[in-house]
């Protein structure tokens, strides 16, 4: 690497992409989310790894404005962003492609790409043909076998309705895609492609979250994991630095494999 | 000469049209199967009718007094829909027509006249009545709105509440009694020879609808082209602009054979010194106001529902609300906005009401909550939601006065009527879920 590189590289880790700090969730008596903190830069694919309950999805339906932070601070190219809703986190670019595929059901392909912000024409009507021919276009580049584009998503395969959730998040430029178990509801041709896009998008730049608990997903395609562990962030290392079976042991236990007592290590090993 | 053949080989679909049959006729033409069914259903229904009552039922001025007691709960029922849709259910319009139609004849009658004193000849009354009452109509539907949007109360109970306040305050705001004599122009919303567009207007109006279908015809074809989507075969195209054209000339040529009653006729005569003929005068009534208003409320809601963001993310909500929500959309203004325009369509049945009655009893618009749902949901809607359609709905209106009103007219009695009423309800519906489990 020459030094020119190495600078750029140091330039662009000063300011963080997103920057949550000290994020606090309680749901009643449960704290869900513990003073966690987890920077993610441009073209950077940060995996999250825990148990069911362990927490990312509600760190990240936090960045995503589905629910509010009772505490804590995120930061956007390092200014300090209000997000209290799903509108707000698209203000900031920030597109999240969730676990259960939220699309309407009843919705064709294009009025889920553009469900919330629909393109109409000059006296406000809804402009289908439009809508349709963009998401053809956008789908030729992500799906190019997808033909459906009049049926309801009710009957589109599991791998389709990804397409289109994917889509979604490429058509309006996010700068901040957040990929809840995208390649939960798929089969293997399917997430294979979705590995390729994951790649493509993060060589555009694009910083993305990786919720997973396909732990072969998470070291293919992270550059760094979080290990989040009854709320708390245990802790978030570079993918080079770690073994499969090191992150198994922070998933479990919830400490950082140095901190591990002789017995734990006994325990895992077996 | 090979690349042709090669080219016209491959634009045939994959399920080339050689069923035929009359799947395959819809399939190509694009008309929903749905609402198919249900003209062939409402038409069968007044053929039987026809056969039962000796040939007789099938008369214009039959079809005409049918068309304008369906229109209330047609109008509503295009509300209906939206709400449902979204997973609501609003038990309580027929509260609001009564209070609302109840609010047109006080204003009417007293409050404009006597208290705001503009006097008994003041000529735009009924006008001021009517916007106050829309708006009367579309503030309740704001304030249940707004507690079960906002406020998280379910729809049922608050509708429900309201069902039983809005109807107890009809009272106390007639003290009881029933309120008549409302101003003649206001009237002509009932319909009645007088509240007519008249014989020519209505041949205007067809001749404008017709073309209009052709236009939108052509224009969503340009559109489709331009845009290089697959086209209707020319032959689909020209056959629902035949069909859509004669379909509307021959609502006109029905509207038109219907004539004004001979008194009214003689009285007319007499009053602008028209000769009457030997066989008597006869003056076609053309579409009465309530079908020209149900008309449009269906063509405007239709509009809203399937062209406007509001309409797609009634959708959206009913199909997903958890999806609706993330996408960024407003989804309680939205839901609150669907009561506020229910609210409104009820005032606009409330004024078809108290027209035709010239006036408001303590009763006006009971049980038109029934009646709206029943619409809605043999039109198509589905409890479940994301799944309904106002022109649906509108059919769904029509089919049920259909059968009331031919029960009635070969001379069952209203139980006998409701008996019936509830059991096509419950066929309807039951069809549909039928029908539906059986394609999925």
């Amino acid at each position: 690497m020459s030094g020119m590189e190495e600078i750029a590289m140091t330039d662009q880790r000063a300011t963080p992409l997103v920057e949550m700090r000290n994020i606090n969730v309680a749901f009643g008596g449960v704290r869900a989310v513990q003073d966690a903190s987890i920077e993610l830069f441009g073209g950077e694919v940060v995996g999250l790894v825990g148990h069911n309950g362990a927490g990312k999805s509600t760190l990240m339906r936090v960045l995503s404005g589905a629910h509010p932070a009772d505490s804590g601070e995120i930061l956007i190219d390092g200014r300090p962003a209000m997000i209290r809703n799903p509108r707000d986190a698209k203000t900031y670019a920030i597109e999240t492609i969730y676990q259960n595929l939220a699309l309407a059901d009843n919705l064709d392909a294009p009025g889920n790409l553009f469900l919330g912000r629909e393109l109409t024409t000059r006296i406000g009507q809804l402009d289908d043909s439009s809508m349709e021919s963009e998401t053809r276009k956008v789908m030729q580049r992500l799906n190019p076998n997808f033909k459906r584009f009049r049926q309801a998503a009710v009957s589109l395969s599991g791998g389709q309705r990804q397409a289109i959730a994917i889509a979604r998040a490429v058509y309006f430029n996010a700068r901040i895609m957040i990929m809840d178990e995208p390649t939960a509801a798929l089969g293997p041709a399917e997430t294979a492609q979705v590995h390729t896009l994951v790649r493509q998008l993060k060589s555009e730049g694009i910083g993305i979250f990786l919720i997973s608990h396909d732990i072969h997903d998470v070291f293919d395609l992270s550059d760094r994991i979080g290990v989040m562990y009854q709320g708390r962030i245990v802790e978030t290392v570079q993918r080079e630095g770690v073994t499969a079976d090191d992150v198994l042991a922070m998933i479990i236990v919830g400490k950082r494999p140095e901190q591990l007592t002789s017995l734990e290590k006994a325990q895992l090993s077996v | 000469m090979t690349q042709i053949a090669e080219s016209t080989r491959a634009d045939i679909p994959p399920q080339a049209p050689t069923r035929g049959g009359i799947g395959d006729l819809l399939r190509q033409t694009e008309i929903n199967f749905r609402l198919f069914g249900m003209l062939v259903a409402l038409g069968v229904i007044l053929v039987t009718f026809h056969v039962w009552s000796g040939g007789t039922f099938l008369r214009p001025e039959n079809m005409m007094s049918l068309a304008v007691q369906a229109s209330g709960i047609a109008v509503i029922s295009t509300g209906m829909v939206l709400v449902i849709v979204s997973r609501n259910i609003d038990l309580s319009v027929g509260s609001i027509v009564g209070i609302v139609a109840m609010t047109y004849a006080v204003l009417m009658t007293d409050i404009l006249p006597h208290v705001v004193g503009l006097g008994v000849d003041f000529p735009f009354r009924w006008l001021i009545a009517l916007v106050l009452g829309v708006g009367l109509g579309v503030g309740i539907g704001a304030l249940q709105g707004f507690i079960i949007a906002y406020i998280g109360v379910p729809s049922f109970i608050v509708t429900l509440g309201g069902l039983l306040s809005i109807r107890g305050v009809v009272w106390y705001f007639s003290r009881g009694a029933a309120v008549t004599g409302l101003d003649t122009d206001f009237r002509l919303i009932g319909g009645g020879a007088e509240g007519s567009i008249g014989g020519p207007t209505t041949w205007l109006v067809a001749a404008a609808a017709s073309l209009a279908i052709i236009g939108l015809l052509y224009y969503n074809r340009r559109r489709r082209r331009r845009y290089g989507f697959p086209l209707r075969p020319m032959w689909a195209e020209v056959l629902l602009a035949c069909l859509g054209v004669l379909f509307v000339l021959g609502l006109a040529w029905v509207a038109n054979n219907n004539f004004w009653p001979r008194g009214a006729a003689e009285q007319y005569a007499r009053a602008n010194n028209i000769e009457i003929p030997a066989g008597g005068l006869f003056i076609p009534s053309g579409f009465p106001y309530p079908v020209v208003i149900v008309i449009a409320v269906t063509l405007i809601m239709t509009w809203v529902a399937t062209r406007r963001r509001f309409g797609r993310y009634v959708y959206a909500y009913g199909g997903n609300p958890d999806a609706a929500e993330l996408a960024g959309i407003n989804t309680r203004w939205t839901i609150m906005k669907t009561f506020m325009l229910i609210g409104g369509l009820c005032a606009i049945a409330g004024a078809i009401a108290a027209a035709r009655l010239n006036g408001a009893t303590l009763d006006i618009g009971l049980s038109y909550e029934l009646y709206v749902i029943a619409a809605a949901v043999i039109g198509g809607t589905s409890f479940a939601g994301g799944i309904g359609t106002i022109p649906g709905a509108v059919l769904g209106a029509f089919v049920m006065q259909a059968i009331a009103y031919g029960l009635s007219y070969v001379g069952v009695n209203s139980p006998g009527q409701n008996v019936v009423a509830g059991l096509v309800l419950i066929l309807a519906v039951g069809f549909d879920t039928w029908n539906r489990r059986r394609g999925s």
